[in-house]
Parts: C-alpha cells; sequence; structure tokens
C-alpha cells in the first residue's frame, strides 16, 4: 500500500504544534524571575531553573493564597456541578430515551440547543436572568451555570449508552415482580453506571476548566481558577506558581489516566 | 407482554420535570429575556430602562458592523486553516494501523487535560516581542507583501476591501505579534485544531480506501484522487468539523482579550464589555442576539444541505431499485 509522506509530515507539525504550549508549561514553572518571565538576567546571563515557585504551593505560602483559594473553589464546583448534572442528566436521558411523544420533542430541542450555542451566549442570557431577578453573583451563581451547561454533555453521553440497551431487561424485571424503584436501582441504574461516569468526567472536566460562562456570573471577588488566571495582568509577578500549579494538575492527570489504563489492562478485571 | 407501568403518563412528567425545568429557567426562559432586553433603552446608571427601538437604532453605528464583519473574518479564516490541516492529519491518521490510530488520535485530545487559559498564558509568553515567534512573524509579513505586489490590481482592491490585507509597508518596529490579529488567528488554529480533526477523522476512518487505489490504478494522480475521491467521501465529517470550529470561533472571546488586545476587538469581546464594564445591558442583548443570528445561519445551511443530500441519496437509491425491477422483470 503507498504511504503518504505528505500527510504524514503534516501530522507530525500538527502534533508538534499541539504539545510545544503544553510542554513550555512544564518549563515556564521553573522561571527564576517572574516579572520579565525569562531564563536571563538584564545582561543576557542563564539564571538557571528553579523550585521556588513549587516550594511556595506546598508551603501555602501568602503570595500564592488568592491562586490556592481559587483553585479550591473551582474543585468545589466542578464536584457539585458534575454531581448535579449526573442526577438530572440521567433522568432526562431515560425520559428521551423511553417516551416519544410531543413533549420529549420540546425536551430534546431544549437538551441539544445549549450544545451549539457559543459559550459566551449562555453566560450572557444568565446574567441576564440574574440582572432581571435581582440576584447577587457568587458561588451559587457560578454553581447554577455550570450545571446548565455541563447537563447536555451527560445526557449525550447516557443516551449513548441507553442505544445498546436492552428494553426487554427492564420488562423482565416487571414480570417477575419488581417495583419501579427496585428496577431502577437493581436493573438500570448498574448497566447505565458507565455511561454516567464517562459523562460524569466530561461535566468535571468542562466545568473546571471553564472561564467564559464563569467570568460573566461570577459577581465581584469570588474567583475560579480560570477567571482568576485569565485576570492576572502582565505585571503579575507570580505567574510561574500558575505554570507550575498546572504542571501538578497534568501530572495528576496523567497518574489516574495510567492507573485506570493499568486497572483496565488487568487481566483479572478485564476477564469479568 | 404485561403494560410496563413506567411508560405511564404521570412518570413521563416525573422523570423529565428535573431536566426540562432547570433548561427552561436557566436556558430558554434567559433566552427570551436577552431578546426582550434588546426593545428596551438603558439608564445612565446602567439600569435597562422604558421599552423603546433605540437599541437596534443605536446598533447602526459605525463601530458595530464592523466588529460583525471582523467576527465572521477570522472565524472564516480559523476555520480555513483547521480544515486544510485537519484533511491530512485525519487521513494520516485513518490509513495507520489500529494500534497506533489509537494512541494518535488520543494524543491529539490530550492538550485539553491542562487548562485552557493557561495554554493561552503560554502562548502569550512565547509571543513576547523578544521571542524567536516574533522573527518568524516578520518574515512571514515580508513574504506577504511580497506576494501582495505581485498580485494583479483587482485582486489587491479585492483583498484590501475585505479587510484581508493593506497597503501600509511592514514596519518591524510597529508589527509586533502579540496584540494583532495573527496571534489570535494562530492561537484560535491551536485550540480549535483538535475539534476539526476528531470529526474528519471519524468519517476517514470509515472510508474504504480501496476507492484511492483504484482511482490510482485507473490513472489519477495521489493530489487528484485525494481531491475527487477522498474529499467527497467524507463531506460529512468535513461539515462537522466546519461546524465544530467556526461556531466556538464566533464565539471566541478569551483569546482576542489575551492576545488581541486593542487591535483585535470581536463581537464577544464587546458583548463583555457593554455588560461588565459600561453596565449597558441592552446593547450587550442586542450584540448577543446578532451572534445568535450568526451562529444559526450556517447551522441552518448546513442541516439544509444534509437534508437535500440526503433526498438525493434517496432519489438515485429508488431511480437504481425501479431500473433494477424493470430489467429483472424483462428478463423473466
Amino acid at each position: 500500500m503507498k504511504r503518504s509522506f505528505f500527510s504524514v509530515a503534516v501530522l507530525a507539525l500538527v502534533l508538534a504544534f499541539l504539545y510545544v504550549p503544553i510542554l513550555l508549561v512544564v518549563v515556564y514553572g521553573f522561571i527564576p524571575n517572574g516579572v520579565s518571565m525569562s531564563f536571563f538576567d538584564s545582561s543576557g546571563r542563564f539564571m538557571g531553573f528553579t523550585a521556588k515557585w513549587y516550594g511556595q504551593i506546598f508551603g501555602g505560602a501568602a503570595s500564592v493564597r488568592a491562586l490556592l483559594q481559587s483553585f479550591w473553589l473551582s474543585l468545589t464546583i466542578a464536584a457539585l456541578a458534575t454531581l448535579v448534572s449526573c442526577v438530572i442528566g440521567t433522568t432526562a436521558a431515560l425520559a428521551l430515551h423511553r417516551w416519544k411523544g410531543r413533549l420529549q420533542q420540546i425536551h430534546h430541542a431544549l437538551v441539544y440547543t445549549p450544545l451549539i450555542m457559543p459559550d459566551i451566549l449562555i453566560g450572557i442570557s444568565l446574567l441576564m436572568l440574574f440582572v432581571a431577578c435581582k440576584v447577587d453573583c457568587g458561588f451559587w451563581t457560578i454553581l447554577i451555570a455550570h450545571v446548565t451547561f455541563c447537563v447536555s454533555y451527560v445526557v449525550m453521553t447516557v443516551l449513548a449508552r441507553l442505544q445498546d440497551f436492552d428494553d426487554r431487561i427492564v420488562e423482565a424485571a416487571y414480570d417477575l415482580g419488581a417495583g419501579p424503584w427496585f428496577t431502577f436501582f437493581h436493573v438500570e441504574l448498574p448497566i447505565l453506571l458507565p455511561g454516567i461516569v464517562a459523562g460524569g468526567l466530561l461535566a468535571f472536566t468542562l466545568s473546571i476548566d471553564d472561564v467564559v460562562i464563569t467570568s460573566f456570573v461570577n459577581g465581584a471577588g469570588t474567583n475560579t481558577f480560570p477567571t482568576y488566571v485569565s485576570s492576572m495582568t502582565k505585571h503579575s509577578r507570580n505567574l510561574p506558581a500558575v505554570f507550575a500549579l498546572s504542571t501538578l494538575m497534568l501530572l495528576f492527570t496523567c497518574v489516574l489516566v495510567g492507573l485506570s489504563k493499568l486497572i483496565a489492562g488487568h487481566p483479572r478485571v478485564s476477564r469479568r | 407482554m404485561t403494560k410496563n407501568p413506567l411508560r405511564s403518563r404521570p412518570t413521563e412528567w416525573l422523570v423529565t420535570a428535573p431536566s426540562f425545568l432547570w433548561l427552561l429557567l436557566f436556558f430558554a426562559i434567559p433566552a427570551v429575556i436577552v431578546l426582550a432586553f434588546t426593545f428596551h433603552g438603558h439608564t445612565a446608571n446602567g439600569g435597562v430602562g422604558d421599552w423603546s427601538l433605540s437599541t437596534w437604532r443605536e446598533l447602526v453605528d459605525p463601530d458595530y458592523p464592523a466588529i460583525v464583519w471582523n467576527t465572521l473574518r477570522l472565524s472564516f479564516e480559523v476555520t480555513v486553516w483547521c480544515i486544510v490541516l485537519a484533511l491530512p492529519c485525519a487521513y494520516a491518521i485513518a490509513r495507520m494501523n489500529k494500534r497506533w490510530r489509537a494512541i494518535v488520535a488520543g494524543s491529539i485530545m490530550l492538550p485539553f487535560w491542562t487548562s485552557f487559559v493557561v495554554r493561552v498564558f503560554a502562548w502569550k509568553t512565547m509571543l513576547h516581542p523578544d521571542g524567536w515567534l516574533q522573527a518568524c512573524y516578520l518574515t512571514f509579513l515580508q513574504v506577504r507583501e511580497w506576494l501582495f505586489d505581485w498580485l494583479p490590481g483587482f485582486l489587491q482592491n479585492a483583498l484590501v476591501f475585505v479587510g484581508f490585507a493593506s497597503r501600509a509597508p511592514v514596519d518591524p518596529a510597529s508589527s509586533t505579534i502579540l496584540d494583532s490579529e495573527a496571534a489570535v488567528v494562530l492561537v484560535s488554529v491551536y485550540s480549535f485544531l483538535p475539534f476539526a480533526i476528531m470529526p474528519i477523522y471519524t468519517a476517514a476512518e470509515k472510508f474504504d480506501f480501496a476507492l484511492l487505489e483504484a482511482a490510482r490504478d485507473l490513472g489519477a494522480k495521489s493530489f487528484y484522487a485525494f481531491r475527487k475521491i477522498f474529499v467527497p467521501g467524507i463531506r460529512q465529517g468535513i461539515v462537522s468539523a466546519v461546524l465544530m470550529v467556526f461556531i466556538p470561533a464566533i464565539g471566541s472571546y478569551v483569546i482576542p482579550q489575551m492576545l488581541g488586545g486593542t487591535n483585535c476587538i470581536l463581537i464577544g469581546n464587546k458583548i463583555f464589555m457593554r455588560a461588565m464594564q459600561n453596565r449597558n445591558i441592552p446593547h450587550a442583548s442586542a450584540l448577543a442576539t446578532l451572534m445568535a443570528v450568526s451562529v444559526l445561519v450556517p447551522l441552518a445551511l448546513a442541516m439544509w444541505w444534509k437534508a437535500r443530500q440526503n433526498a438525493r441519496d434517496r432519489r438515485r437509491l429508488e431511480a437504481e431499485t425501479a431500473r433494477l425491477t424493470v430489467t429483472q422483470g424483462g428478463a423473466a
């Protein structure tokens, strides 16, 4: 078979293009001068790598306190938003799968439209709602916004799982005398769980990374990690700390994914 | 078969209610509020005034049409770059063996494990005026100027008219890549490229590559076969990729804000400025409505195109079936 050298070359360049900034995130975490963001001093001499930003993060230094606070807020909101959107998203997917009437057509449109709308429109319309209702923006408005844009993604993932679902299993449970709640918790939920977990992971990633919607509904003084970072100006002195924290997050995710691959690939697990 | 009590009407309402009410309250109603606000004036203290058409009248302010045009032009530019780069990538991945396919396709999505804002910040640091990318940018500008001079006059006029080129000579001192449109395009392509590669790759995976070999056996050149057989064969993937890039590009606001400076203000930035800084809620609403329209029009076009393609395929199938029935009838 003839191999196209050109397309492989483009692919290699694109991969480099995608990875160079990631590599630099790691490198910039070791920059000694946080003001000039350079490894060289004013006379052009190389100053070497430093681990002081990591020291500040682990030591909880005052200079990075706001950064760490925003990071914990992001984690809290992402966890809560994932939980709520998984519950709402699963019921939505069940409804869309089980009934096909007029109501579900409207429901379907409601679930799918947020997926095609740019984030900024969801952000501004929520802000308008809060303005119209005279609600002060803060923790709760951020949480509401995050659940709103995460739900649709959870529904999509769970619906995909329901596609291979054999509805006769539910009917069999009924014939054997199980009630609706028992059937849901002992028959449907265990089968749907991988889909819900996948949707939850997606929701968590989207929530922890969102900057556009949050910047509309966060109000004054409440900052998640992304909005805090984007508010740091050119003259911020501890930008390398942001890169160091991101490196730690990247490392953490890699270990997590590596572990899950290892467990999934383990012969005893995969045989089940 | 016993009747499933789970399928009853009250149960349907109960199961539908949580998501339905949530999205009604926090997605549909806010959209109506935005539309309603565009028909209000604004008050000096940042509130919403009485019902009036003043907001729509003020929208012809020479600033706004230019910004809408710039946003569309830039989104178009970013989409073209993404598709041009994604096509050979998807082709290359689809031709690999199964193991490599999984590895490379996975590594395309891997950059999303770091925060988007942090990646944009890394770009901002890379694009620093003392950096090596600045030197590349100047070379690029010079080459572009040289190519521009070489074009015939009417093309030059057209390019200047739509805003893709300017007649001013390159000035190395004032041409910094940071705070320029080029930086916004570059980083937008960087951010949206995986979303272009994925749908094209999914379509290319199902493509029958034997067709390409057949075309080559019949004497077609590689690129000709790629253009005439491969590209039409994966057009559904290309349409999804265009939408996956074009829609977020229209709504883009973080990238132009962090890398475009004052030289690249798009609808997204203007919405944010009006809503959060000038507190002109009706103007922000009107701009958001304009943006929603610019998203929905290409979407409707794509859906119309898809419906037309499906109808054509069906007609072709019916004609073929009819022809076969006739020939078989004749043989019998």
